[in-house]
């Protein structure tokens, strides 16, 4: 078991996510050995790492996307997913984990925002069909959203007919909804085209500046060392190295994650 | 010869118009069931558990395996054997629906195949329950591509309803049957049966591409943002892939 130091700016905030122990495997794959994560309220944490290291599988793992094979998940403090009986961790029911899922938004790499439905029913599918307010009363908050990643004039369109770096925003927009204790992204920017990244990244960048907990799997390095207050480095399923900006900029302690860097920084 | 006048007379003829009417009736019926029963079915085999998924399979392989009509004929002249007697109609209805579910299990199946992994798992992550995610997110969507198929399977259970004459249930053609026994003009009224036949099938592709046209028009092209962003997917593997 590798015991990482756990660098956090606020050490005193009350912790969001806490993953202990964290395994996972795909048939003979292990894709997650023992990995920890905590954070805490306010935090901006991103993990970094190479194709495969299992930095989106240890993402969905923390929403149980991909329940965890071993380990366990906390949200504010109480369990995720499981719950203890006579001693042992056994899987919630559909309906209490689902009930869970709505404290943590997620954004996708491929934005999956439901095509059958226009830009505002996206934005409040989460408050109608899952906390069922009346989509009039829940059409308020979205059209705010919407003004925060700056679709307003698009509440009427479908998905198809708007741009990746568009729909993605309708995506954050879509997380948001649920009023989450934290937002997790999937690689966000992957699936875009170049000038339309920026766009997505300022709308998270002003997330972050409102105090929104999030963790963010990303090759976009620079926005990381921006935006992030802890970086984490993954690698065969495990955190190598973590991190401030800073001192992963400047000073990584291990060669892998020098050379991960190097070239992130040489490619962008 | 062919009688003209007899063909024409007998088109206006209220006993095969009922009959035409009690063909469609069936058919509607026989495709309700076989909704009810393909949707659970369909379903049921998306379970990992094998006590849940099997069943549906069996029923599936047994009714996909089997003509229709020797179905039917078991239904109603087989069972009365272990004392389960269903009158024509049940029979009918039963063999029709069951034989039907079979069909539309698979085809619904493909549908819901068909609604990209990520509609589920943005559904999921939103907090949306299993049956939630089903209902508001996969259906909708799954709806637009089976109903194609489906309107040809209705299409099919129309024509194919003509073989409940064989367990006596008096629909068009058994009641053509019978009015040949009494006419003995053979071709002239099977070809008013057969014209029958063609315009129910006629007027229900009008309906299935008026169903089909309003299904499309609600939303422009749903999954095209899913090939895009595969194809970029596949952009971007090839990049991280370089990265590291």
């Amino acid at each position: 078991m590798t015991h990482l130091e756990q660098v956090s700016p606020a050490p005193t905030r009350p912790i969001v996510i806490e993953a202990r122990g964290i395994h996972k495997s795909f048939g003979a794959l292990q894709v997650l050995n023992d990995v920890d994560l905590v954070v805490r309220r306010g935090e901006v944490v991103v993990i970094i790492g190479p194709s495969g290291s299992g930095k989106s599988t240890l993402l969905r793992a923390l929403n149980f996307l991909d329940a965890p094979d071993q380990g366990q998940v906390s949200i504010n403090g109480c369990p995720f997913g499981f719950t203890m009986r006579d001693g042992k961790a056994v899987a919630v029911s559909d309906a209490t984990l689902s009930a869970q899922r709505r404290q943590i938004g997620m954004v996708f790499q491929q934005f999956n925002l439901f095509g059958h439905m226009n830009v505002l029913d996206n934005v409040r599918s989460g408050p109608v069909h899952v906390l069922g307010h009346r989509p009039v009363d829940a059409g308020v908050g979205a059209r705010r959203l919407l003004a925060l990643v700056g679709l307003s004039d698009k509440e009427t369109a479908y998905p198809a007919a708007l741009s990746g770096g568009q729909q993605q925003r309708v995506a954050i927009a879509r997380a948001l909804a649920m009023e989450p204790a934290a937002m997790l992204f999937d690689e966000p920017t992957s699936a875009l085209d170049p000038e339309t990244v920026g766009e997505v990244l300022n709308v998270m960048l002003d997330l972050a500046a409102k105090g929104m907990t999030m963790v963010i799997v990303t090759h976009e390095i620079q926005f990381a060392y921006r935006a992030a207050d802890r970086i984490l480095f993954m690698e065969n399923g495990r955190i190598v190295e973590e991190g401030c900006p800073a001192a992963m900029k400047e000073s990584p302690k291990h060669e892998r994650t020098r050379r991960f860097l190097g070239k992130l920084t040489a490619g962008a | 010869m062919w009688d003209w006048g007899t063909f024409l007379h007998y088109i206006y003829s209220p006993y095969l118009l009922g009959g035409a009417a009690i063909s469609l009736g069936i058919s509607i019926a026989a495709m309700l069931i076989g909704l009810v029963l393909g949707l659970i079915a369909a379903l049921m085999r998306m379970s990992s558990r094998w006590w849940i998924k099997q069943p549906a399979s069996l029923y599936v392989w047994l009714f996909r395996g089997t003509p229709v009509l020797v179905q039917l004929i078991i239904i109603y002249t087989g069972l009365p054997q272990v004392g389960i007697s269903l009158g024509v109609v049940a029979s009918a209805l039963v063999g029709l629906g069951a034989n039907e579910g079979a069909y539309l299990a698979e085809i619904i199946r493909a549908g819901i195949d068909s609604v990209p992994k990520g509609q589920f798992e943005a559904a999921r992550a939103v907090g949306m329950t299993w049956p939630k995610t089903m209902r508001v997110v996969v259906f909708p969507q799954a709806f637009r591509i089976i109903l194609p198929p489906l309107g040809n399977a209705f299409n099919g259970l129309m024509k194919s309803s003509s073989l409940a004459s064989a367990i006596s249930m008096e629909e068009l053609l058994r009641r053509t049957e019978l009015l040949v026994q009494v006419k003995f003009k053979v071709l002239e009224l099977f070809c008013v049966a057969a014209l029958y036949y063609l315009v129910l099938t006629t007027l229900w592709g009008f309906v299935q591409s008026w169903l089909e046209a309003r299904a499309s028009r609600s939303v422009p092209s749903p999954f095209r943002t899913a090939q895009t962003a595969t194809s970029i997917n596949i952009n971007s593997a090839v990049l991280s892939h370089d990265a590291s």
